[in-house]
């Protein structure tokens, strides 16, 4: 609030309007360079402002990884880690696919069983009586989720139908259909070698340390050339600092993983090197970071999340960008239902696609997306992924039931949301 | 209203928007009848009138959100024009600052004021020469008060994002820009900054359409006055031949007995002079 009275002091002597003063639009440069340590503490006020973005969930990381790490020296080894990443996959890509509905301040519970679907429609094409290639039973697979998901949000947005409603009648009716096609208690096995890999495959370990060193070497270059051009053009930026500290994390980062992939994590036969499941879940956030922040699209999807009667002023076409969001939900499912499938190299009745679905809602919501609609980005879903499978993981490793690691997960959930609602309040409380 | 004759006399005194008999009516209520205004360049008509006067239905009419019944004429800059949707009215250089002023709080200035029309190289959004054009405009307007563009519109203050949405209007090469009630839900010096930004639009030869409840901001800031009643123009004329009162008396009753009344009666006929 203190802001505020500066404001209306600065608004006082305001520059007669009269006559346009030349040097006004000299002294306003629209944008700060502030040093670093200004910039941690607008990040603090942005916290408790409203904007609390990644690092609450980047605390809850480092607490989770001492409190495990001082109850079973287990829990940071190379394989256990190694073993987190590939568990927590299915839930990230998921929950990656939820943040589409969520930016819209929308819900789709449907998701799940998506995943289910799309992992039967890969696994039944791949199959010996049907004998597809196993691309082209993928992008079946794929192309079947897309377009549950514009059917579903075809519905909620042309028939004007909340979209829980909507979904929920998919979460109840997908299943149904998985049960026909499974039938009772049945299981289809996945026989291809290369379907089966993308969950439990690695990369040799020089693939591993190439691929790494080239991500990491990629988004080094992508933030230094941003960094060096703003600059230049007098642009907007952050600190140089910060570039300069996102970069050294990116490189200890890729050291680590790259340490930790190419530790010998078998029992029996040595296994190493960096699981394919990883490089695929870094395409997909990729992919969806670069079309939420850098497209058209992607705009829209904040401005209608953030205030729909704006976006339609503009004359953003509601209709389209929320199908459109629905759609590319599914379609991440699909991605985790494929993934989910291959890992258990079988899809059976017994995928709970209503607990998965929750479980994508609780990482996008851990990880910083807000249930609201307009705030979110694809990294919240890996962090707060990461969370939920550290939790799990951890407790599991502890030997604790799965009743209490439901209750902790619970909490945990309870917590964020708790975070996003107080800033929320602060943020509409100016 | 006498509009036959009127016209060929409205249309040559070379007012950016003219309106000639424009009604508009919604099942069986008739929120505007034959309503004949203008609004010139380099000028700030105020329109005022009571809750329900039909100033909103008027506005959108012109903003192209309505469109009027048949038999109703609307010329801008010369010509006559029929409006389908906001895109037509924003083609032809009007752009409108509502109320609430449409803003996105989870997005930043420069993404606001591009809101639906960014500009792009290739397939990406065209981030730089967004945040240039955005600069420029608000250096142009002379708001000096942000700090950094690349702040979200939520951290803004109630005049600040009105100067947002304002510069969001002009950027567009608008010629005529409404605004809805800019300084409800204001303070003194909020009020004050977004005064001058009125002003400054105005003198930068852009017509500009203010409609107020205020009759202080109103006296501080038109140049021209028009008064609607039930739908009716019952005045409109140069601000100095209103005064408070009258202004008052004509809302509520559509006549003012007082000094200067003649003026505000014939108002009723006569366009800018």
């Amino acid at each position: 609030m203190a802001t505020n009275q500066e404001d209306i002091k600065a608004t006082a002597d305001i520059v007669a309007p009269t006559e346009v003063d030349p040097t006004a639009a000299n002294t306003a440069n629209y944008f700060e360079v502030a040093t670093f340590g200004e910039y941690v503490k607008s990040s603090i006020a942005k916290v408790k402002g409203g904007d609390s973005g990644i690092l609450p969930v980047l605390v809850g990381l480092v607490i989770i990884a001492i409190i495990f790490q001082s109850l079973n020296s287990n829990f940071l080894s190379a394989g256990n880690l190694i073993n987190l990443l590939s568990q927590g996959a299915a839930y990230i890509l998921l929950s990656l696919g939820e943040i589409y509905a969520l930016l819209l301040g929308e819900i789709d519970l449907s998701i799940g069983y998506v995943a289910g679907v799309a992992g039967i429609v890969m696994a039944q094409l791949a199959s010996a009586q049907h004998n597809w290639p196993w691309w082209a039973a993928i992008i079946v697979a794929l192309i079947v989720a897309t377009a549950i998901g514009a059917l579903q949000g075809t519905i909620i947005t042309r028939v004007g139908l909340p979209s829980f409603v909507v979904t929920l009648a998919g979460l109840l009716g997908w299943q149904g259909v998985m049960l026909i096609i499974l039938g009772n208690g049945g299981t289809l096995p996945i026989s291809s070698n290369v379907l089966n890999d993308l969950a439990n495959g690695s990369l040799n370990t020089v693939a591993t340390v190439i691929s790494i060193v080239a991500i990491v070497a990629i988004y080094a270059i992508v933030v230094m050339t941003r960094e060096v051009k703003r600059k230049k053009k007098a642009l907007h930026r952050a600190p140089a600092s910060l570039a300069y500290i996102k970069i050294g994390g990116a490189v200890i980062g890729g050291a680590v993983l790259i340490l930790i992939s190419n530790t010998n994590r078998g029992v029996l036969v040595p296994i190493r090197g960096l699981p394919w499941v990883v490089l695929i879940v870094v395409a997909f956030v990729v992919m969806w970071t670069i079309l939420l922040s850098k497209t058209r699209y992607g705009r829209y999807i904040y401005a209608v999340g953030g205030n729909a009667e704006a976006a339609r002023r503009g004359g953003i076409n509601l209709a389209r960008v929320r199908t459109g969001a629905f759609a590319l939900a599914s379609l991440t499912a699909g991605v985790a239902g494929i993934i989910y499938a291959s890992r258990l190299r079988s899809v059976s009745t017994s995928l709970d696609g209503g607990t998965l679905v929750l479980y994508a809602v609780a990482a996008a919501v851990i990880g910083g997306t807000s249930l609201f609609g307009g705030k979110g980005k694809p990294i919240h879903a890996i962090l707060g992924g990461i969370v939920i499978a550290g939790i799990d993981n951890g407790m599991g490793l502890l030997g604790i039931s799965a009743a209490a690691r439901l209750v902790v997960t619970a909490l945990v959930l309870l917590a964020a949301v708790l975070i996003d609602a107080l800033a929320r309040r602060s943020r509409t409380a100016r | 209203m006498d509009q036959g004759g009127q016209m060929a006399t409205n249309n040559s005194s070379g007012a950016l928007l003219e309106l000639r008999g424009v009604s508009k009516h919604f099942g069986p209520v008739q929120s505007l009848t034959d309503v004949n205004m203008s609004a010139p360049s380099g000028m700030v008509t105020a329109l005022v009138g009571d809750n329900g006067a039909g100033k909103s239905t008027l506005v959108k009419c012109i903003a192209g959100i309505h469109s009027p019944d048949d038999g109703g004429h609307i010329f801008f800059d010369g010509k006559e024009v029929s409006m389908k949707s906001p895109k037509d009215a924003a083609s032809l250089g009007i752009e409108t600052v509502y109320q609430d002023l449409a803003l996105c709080d989870n997005l930043d200035i420069v993404q606001n004021m591009f809101l639906g029309r960014e500009k792009r190289r290739g397939l990406f959004l065209d981030e730089d020469a967004m945040e240039n054009a955005a600069k420029e405009t608000l250096a142009s307007l002379s708001v000096t008060t942000i700090r950094s563009i690349r702040q979200p519109v939520a951290s803004l203050s109630g005049g600040q994002r009105q100067a947002v949405a304002v510069a969001k209007a002009v950027m567009w090469n608008a010629k005529l820009v409404i605004m809805d009630e800019p300084t409800a839900a204001l303070g003194v010096a909020q009020t004050k900054m977004v005064l001058g930004l009125v002003r400054t639009l105005a003198d930068r030869g852009l017509g500009v359409i203010i409609i107020s409840h205020n009759m202080n901001d109103v006296f501080k800031v038109a140049d021209r006055i028009a008064v609607l009643r039930l739908g009716k123009m019952v005045a409109e004329d140069r601000a100095d031949k209103f005064d408070r009162q009258i202004i008052v008396d004509l809302m509520t009753t559509g006549v003012s007995t007082r000094a200067r009344s003649e003026d505000a009666l014939s108002g009723a006929e006569g366009g800018a002079h």
